[in-house]
């Protein structure tokens, strides 16, 4: 009966979706509604084909293992795609003749920008979060996934959303606000699939058969509830037409940009923070074999960051429209940040004392170390750069660019990449990893490749900050807008190898995986393997 | 007086107030005679069940049948 409830939606929204391909009033809608169409029809030909097979009773005694190692294959896919793109666009700017004449409007850099952040911020990141939140919920709550196949939804809406927002970016739809340029009809479809991700995750808490709730999940709640009130609030949106992906903001001017750094700013904090931070406190305990060093911080660390985090935003509207009080008191939040921050560092850095010896044996360790360090020092770089005087010479430059990597490519990949690694060997239940020597070549692959990365945006920010502003003896600007350009090449150049270091290192993660799943020796142990799924 | 002002008074005194309260609240709460026991606890759990969920017998019944 409930295959039958499926496959009549399917059909419906397969048929509405050709409707609206062919009422479509431009191009990005229309090749949105065609990959829903064939997204609908293949879901109808799954659920039908799969009806008459015999149903596995699925056992409540064993963890919900087949979504999680769906979730590190997208994942590592997804975080490789992103980093390419990103050294196309790196060596774009650094070469404009890249942005190919025959491919104009399409390929050039301004409609890969956005596909390149969405790509890792949302596909790599997000597939990430969601996968180590599944894994953890169930280890820590000592209960299998609740939900039955919503799991299974979340993913795969996941994965259905990143590519009708990459097929819409390259082709135009935008809603103009970083971070957040998925279209109207898109946002719809994320408030869906998230809401979907809260209830599993919820539910799974829920049924929980440990008395406490472990830390890690307090941090990935957080990010699951926040992300998706930031989300509702800034996307409120009119849409101009039922078959265009134009739409019409309820705000307008100055609030309509409070809104969307209120969103951009906690995107950064609760879904690149907090839900990060969450899989440090499960992933570097577990692969440091200790538990985390205070309980008590963490406590206090998630409690800090949940009660300033949320006002730090309006420090990306230093020397605006904004009123000075609010850039002030966004300021003031950012600079107090500075200390959970650092708190939440020391205790995940703390975790290994007594166990430091493990830095020199196990290259794992050894990332997730250096994602911590990177976490700390990004988070020193922002309260920093939102103060008021380093922002009116750090602001639009490419300082920016190199701390949000610093960030992004340090804490954020480097902790993925040493979750990735953990959950491989225990998802297919092998031994152990095919090789820790590729695993040490990605290490430094990656490490100097956001040290090139993050110097040579520093050097290319302040020059550029102190260009803009130079003056001669009679007060008129010394440089024009392109000497600035002109200057930044060899640094333009430098960033885009760092860039190449960091997508060599991901390649050789990835032929490591599939190796540790093709090759390496399959664990042995007394009646404990969990058969797959 | 006009919503902005209500609000900007309000949120600059009392609701300030309150959410500082709860936050000293939420750290002296952390620092409870007898927490650090529940503490070493949930920070050991993460070594308990990693490849099976809990045996459903630890658990009053009402618990184990979620996904029947």
């Amino acid at each position: 009966m409930w295959d039958y409830v499926k496959l009549v939606v399917l059909g419906l929204i397969a048929v509405f979706a050709a409707i609206a391909a062919n009422y479509a009033l431009d191009l990005a809608y229309m090749v949105n509604a065609i990959v829903v169409m064939l997204a609908a029809a293949i879901t109808f030909i799954v659920v039908a084909r799969g009806m008459y097979e015999p149903k596995v009773a699925v056992s409540a005694n064993e963890y919900n293992d087949g979504v999680v190692r769906a979730g590190v294959i997208a994942t590592a896919f997804w975080g490789v795609v992103g980093f390419l793109v990103g050294v196309v666009i790196a060596f774009q700017l650094a070469f404009p003749s890249l942005n190919i004449p025959g491919v104009e409007g399409i390929l050039n850099f301004g409609r890969l920008r956005p596909l390149h952040t969405s790509a890792v911020i949302f596909a790599f990141g997000g597939n990430a979060l969601i996968m180590s939140a599944f894994y953890i919920v169930q280890r820590t709550c000592a209960t299998r996934l609740w939900g039955g196949n919503l799991g299974w939804f979340v993913f795969w809406g996941w994965q259905l959303m990143i590519v009708l927002a990459a097929t819409s970016y390259v082709l135009g739809g935008t809603q103009g606000k970083e971070y957040a340029e998925t279209v109207w009809y898109i946002d719809w479809w994320i408030v869906v699939v998230w809401v979907a991700f809260l209830v599993v995750f919820l539910g799974t808490l829920i049924m929980r058969k440990e008395p406490h709730i472990y830390v890690a999940n307090w941090f990935l709640l957080s990010m699951i509830i926040t992300v998706a009130m930031l989300h509702v609030v800034n996307n409120l949106a009119i849409p101009v037409n039922m078959f265009s992906s134009k739409s019409v903001s309820l705000f307008g001017g100055v609030q309509d940009a409070m809104t969307q750094w209120w969103y951009g700013h906690n995107a950064v904090g609760f879904f690149l923070t907090a839900g990060f931070l969450g899989m440090m406190y499960y992933f570097v305990p577990k692969q440091a074999e200790r538990p985390v060093y205070s309980y008590k911080l963490s406590i206090i660390h998630f409690w800090a960051l949940i009660f300033l985090y949320i006002w730090a935003g309006p420090h990306h509207l230093h020397y605006t429209a904004l009123p000075d009080w609010a850039a002030t008191l966004g300021m003031v939040f950012s600079v107090m940040l500075w200390m959970p921050s650092w708190g939440g560092m020391i205790n995940g850095l703390m975790t290994l004392s007594g166990a430091w010896d493990k830095l020199r044996t196990d290259p794992i360790i050894r990332m997730m170390v250096v994602s911590i360090g990177f976490y700390g020092m990004s988070t020193f770089e922002g309260p920093m750069m939102s103060i008021k005087a380093v922002n009116s010479l750090s602001h639009y430059t490419d300082w920016t660019i190199g701390h949000v990597h610093s960030g992004a490519l340090g804490w954020n990949g480097m902790i993925t990449f040493g979750a990735l690694y953990f959950l491989t060997p225990r998802l297919w239940n092998r031994s152990g990893l095919y090789s820790l020597k590729l695993v040490s070549w990605h290490f430094w692959l990656a490490t100097i490749g956001i040290v090139l990365y993050a110097a040579s945006m520093w050097v290319t920010g302040i020059m550029e900050g102190l260009m803009w502003r130079e003056v001669d003896a009679n007060g008129f600007l010394v440089n024009a807008f392109a000497d600035t350009v002109a200057a930044k090449f060899p640094m333009y150049v430098v960033r885009g190898l760092g860039g190449v270091m960091f997508l060599s290192g991901a390649l050789i993660m990835c032929y490591n995986l599939w190796m540790t799943v093709k090759a390496a020796p399959a664990k042995v142990s007394a009646g404990a393997a969990v058969p797959a799924e | 007086m006009d919503t902005y002002s209500f609000l900007r008074h309000f949120a600059d005194s009392w609701m300030l107030l309150l959410m500082t309260a709860l936050f000293v609240g939420v750290v002296v709460y952390a620092f409870r005679p007898g927490s650090r026991k529940l503490q070493d606890d949930a920070a050991n759990s993460i070594f308990r069940n990693e490849r099976r969920p809990a045996p459903p017998a630890a658990e009053p019944a009402s618990r184990n049948f979620k996904e029947a």
